[in-house]
Formats: C-alpha cells, structure tokens, sequence
C-alpha cells in the first residue's frame, strides 16, 4: 500500500508497531486501524478496558476577556453550560447552519477555554474562530501540534484512575481537570467517542510514551487492550456518535443530524441562528436516521428503500459487534421515520430487510446516570 | 482438508486442494489481511464457475471482499458452517474454514497455480 509523502506520524507512532497495530493512512496521519482484531477489542471497551491513541485530534485554546462572547458567537449550544471544570458537546455552526465541525468546548477559568476539535478540521476551525474574533479581546491558538491525545475507555477505566487521578473519579460526565503527570501539565476529561465510561488525556508528546505504558500497567488487572481505528468506529456508530466528513459537514445542519438537542436557540445570537429557527418551526426535509439490517453487513453509499422507493443513502455502517447485526445511519426523505418501519437496504444490488432504528443503537456506560465516584 | 503445503495457490489468495471434488477456501494470508470476519456469502450447489470471477462475498467488520474461483467447474458442495459461524474462516482458514467444494472442468487446472513454496514468495513481495 502506498502512502503519501507527507503522512504524519503520532509521538506513539513507535509504541503502536510494537504493539501490533496494524498501521493505515487515515486522512494523512498514520493510526493503526486494528491490534488483535476489531471485535475483541471492541468487546474489551464494552465489557472491561481499551485504550486508544487519538493524538490527531486538535487543540485550540481560546482565552482573554472575550472567550467566553467568541464561543457563545460560534457555537450551537449554550457555553453558559460549561462552568469552570466542565465542557459542552457542541457544533460550531456556519451562517447556513452547516457544520465547520463538531467539537467539545472544555471552560477550564472563566477566561480560558480548551476546545478540541476534528483531526481534519483542525485549521479550518482555527481560522474560523480567528476570522469570527475580530474587535474581541480573545486569543486564538491552534497547539494540535503540541498535544498528543489518549483515550481510555470502559467500564472498569475509573477503577484504574483510582491512585492515578483521584480528583478525576469525582468528574461528572464531560468534566476537566488540569493536572500535573510525570512533571508536565495536562488535561483529564471524563469523556470518549465509545459510549462508554472512561477519560481522554491531553498530554504533551515528550511524556505521551511513558504515560501510554502506565495506563497499560494500571489496566493490567482488568485486561485493557490497545484498540485501533476499526473498534473506534463501530463503538461510536453503535453509540449514535456522529463523524465529522461522513455523517455531517458544511452542509447539513444540526436539525437535519438529529442533534436537535445541542441547539440551544433561547441562548441569544449565534451564527446559523436564523437558518435554524426557520427549520424549527417548519421541519426539515431529510433526518440522518438509524436502520438495523436483517443479513449483510451495511456500507457507506448503501442505497436504502422504502415501499421500494429511494429515501437515502447510508453515510456510515458496518456490523454492530454488539447487536451482531448490520447498522448505519443516512440521511432520510421523509426525515420522521419512526423505530420499526420496514425498509430495504441495497448490498451489491440485492435488497436486504431492514428497518428504522433507535440510535443510539447501543447505550453504553456512559449514557448511565451515574458514574463510578470510587471507592 | 488439505495441509497448507498440499493446497494450491492463487494471486488473489484463494486455496483449492487439487482432486476430483476439490474444496477451495482463502488463505491464512488473506484471512489475516481482512481481519474479524463477520458475513459470508457462497455459491450454490450446481453452479457454474468460471476460473477468476467472482463465486462468494466474505465481510469483515472492515470490508467486503469478493472471492474468485480459482478454475473453473461446477459447485458440488458448499460450507453451511461458515455461513452461521463467520469466524470459522479466521480460527481454521484450510480446515474448518472451507468455503465450498467444486468439480473442476479440467482437474489439472488447478496443478498449474502456485504451490506452497510459490504463494509464500508471491505474499513476500506483495508485502514489501
């Protein structure tokens, strides 16, 4: 396989060969899409402990008396969610309403905002908040590259952090907390791209191999396992997470993704605003909409069928390791479709049953209302 | 079943043990290279098949990827066990894993594809 000259390699790039990661171009950074193979470790992060390398993922940092004013301007949700220690899931809208991306907006102080973003959206974004922060006290600054990133997720993640990070077991859902780990100044977020329990750790690259190695041995005991980009997307898709460039973009707005719960329209003014009031109030033409399938495993582009007419297209799918079944989601006409219409999916020109789906698809531990707070 | 050194080979990482009813399958190679296969999709008994196109689809959690004939001839029996336990084709990929057996139209086709010693070449270079 060839890749191109300029794929970028993660500070974990070594330690992920060593552990077998099975090594893939993905939109120009080389990850390992698998380990031991996508299934076992999708179960370990659904039953026990997995641990990722998301170092692609970007960091902006968005400080000065006006942080709070340029994120409250840019995004869909309401900031005012996110008090000090604490973050909002949110989309950072376009005057259309489409997504520049979807992101996760951490307040760290009143003036200082940690927002991490999509690997490929990473400059796209900063110039957006740059161009939108005109005549604002507000600082921009995109350190993607000074930041490595490491997920760790499942059920039995916080029982690991018990002696590590304390502090981080009395995170509530999409909690931060700053921290000092082996001498270097870094960021545990109680939160993950799996559906279940765990922590994301933002840490700089020079400790990244020994903090990897660490989090190995802490997960020793419950049988943590490294996982790949395979086990990243079937345990989001499972969960109704959305990827950015498959299942939204500039285009499609939040309404349309199903995501109506992330705008916030009482907020006051944001970028979108308008588009998305009218959409409240007069509905939206297509919805990405969930479908299980009977046999066959669902892919990107599959055409999907209602009373033998074209409603859609799925824009993501794979086989649920977990329902044990083919799943996706893709944009549908009409967009309220309920949970059990019977729909048919196209797989290499054949018709396969299939219906309308709840998503998310799964719930993992981290839909629970309560979170382990330790011992 | 065969053992890897009797079976023979084909570039698109097909097995087939040469004989009256040959049984073909994919190869341990390619079986590592689709990882955790979860769908399969044979021919039908009494099908025809023509050398190189595609006879059955087999789906990992990844990708689908078709499988060829590696001769031609006539379907004379195929693996249900693969069909209800996918993962048969990553535990046992020349043994349980058998796709389907086949009658060949000429049974020294299958003579003149790659031996063992050729295909473990063939994967060396194709690896880089």
């Amino acid at each position: 396989m060839s890749t191109a000259t300029t794929v970028r390699r993660t500070a974990l790039n070594e330690t992920m060969r060593k552990a077998g990661g099975k090594m893939v171009d993905f939109h120009g950074w080389e990850l390992p899409i698998e380990f031991a193979g996508i299934l076992k470790e999708h179960e370990a992060v659904r039953k026990s402990a997995g641990i990722f390398d998301v170092s692609h993922m970007g960091q902006v940092f968005v400080t000065g008396a006006d942080a709070f004013k340029l994120l409250q301007l840019t995004n869909a949700n309401d900031l005012r969610k996110a008090t000090p220690g604490k973050g909002v899931y949110s989309h950072v809208t376009n005057e259309k309403a489409g997504l520049v991306d979807d992101i996760i907006a951490f307040c760290l102080a009143a003036d200082r905002y940690l927002v991490i973003v999509n690997a490929t959206t990473s400059t796209k974004d900063y110039e957006w908040f740059k161009t939108q922060a005109t005549k604002m006290h507000v600082r921009v600054e995109n350190k993607s590259d000074d930041f490595s990133m490491i997920a760790v997720q499942g059920p039995n993640v916080p029982r690991m952090f018990e002696e590590f990070a304390p502090e981080s077991l009395k995170l509530p859902r999409f909690g931060i907390v700053e921290k000092d780990i082996m001498g270097e100044h870094c960021y545990i977020s109680r939160t993950g791209y799996t559906g279940e329990d765990g922590f994301e750790i933002t840490a700089p690259h020079k400790i990244i191999v020994q903090l990897w190695d660490k989090m190995m041995e802490l997960g020793k005991p419950y049988g943590i396992v490294p996982c790949g980009l395979g086990a990243r997307d079937t345990l989001r898709l499972e969960s109704g997470y959305l990827l950015y460039g498959s299942d939204v973009d500039d285009v499609h707005t939040t309404y349309e993704s199903g995501y109506g719960w992330v705008v916030s329209l009482d907020k006051g003014d944001f970028i979108g605003r308008q588009v998305l009031v009218d959409q409240k109030a007069n509905g939206v033409k297509r919805r990405l909409t969930g479908v299980t399938l009977t046999g066959g495993v669902p892919r990107t582009g599959c055409k999907v069928f209602m009373d033998d007419k074209e409603i859609g297209e799925l824009n993501s799918a794979t086989y649920s390791p977990t329902l044990k079944k083919g799943i996706g989601v893709g944009y549908m006409t009409p967009p309220n479709l309920k949970p059990g219409t019977p729909l048919e999916v196209e797989i290499r020109g054949r018709r396969v049953k299939a219906e309308v789906a709840q998503v998310p698809f799964h719930k993992g531990t981290a839909f629970s209302k309560t979170l382990y707070t330790g011992k | 079943m065969p053992k890897p050194e009797e079976a023979r080979y084909t570039k698109t990482h097909e097995w087939i043990a040469p004989g009256a009813e040959a049984a073909v399958g994919i190869s341990d190679h390619a079986q590592h290279e689709m990882g955790d296969v979860v769908f399969v999709e044979l021919p039908k008994v009494g099908q025809k098949l023509e050398k190189e196109k595609p006879c059955a689809v087999v789906e990992s959690v990844k990708s689908a990827f078709d499988i060829y004939a590696p001769i031609s001839g006539e379907v004379t029996a195929v693996n249900e066990a693969v069909v209800s336990e996918p993962a048969l084709l990553n535990q046992s990929p020349l043994e349980n894993g058998w796709l389907y057996k086949m009658k060949p139209s000429n049974p020294a086709d299958a003579q003149a594809l790659m031996d063992w010693n050729a295909y473990q070449e063939f994967v060396k270079q194709s690896v880089h």
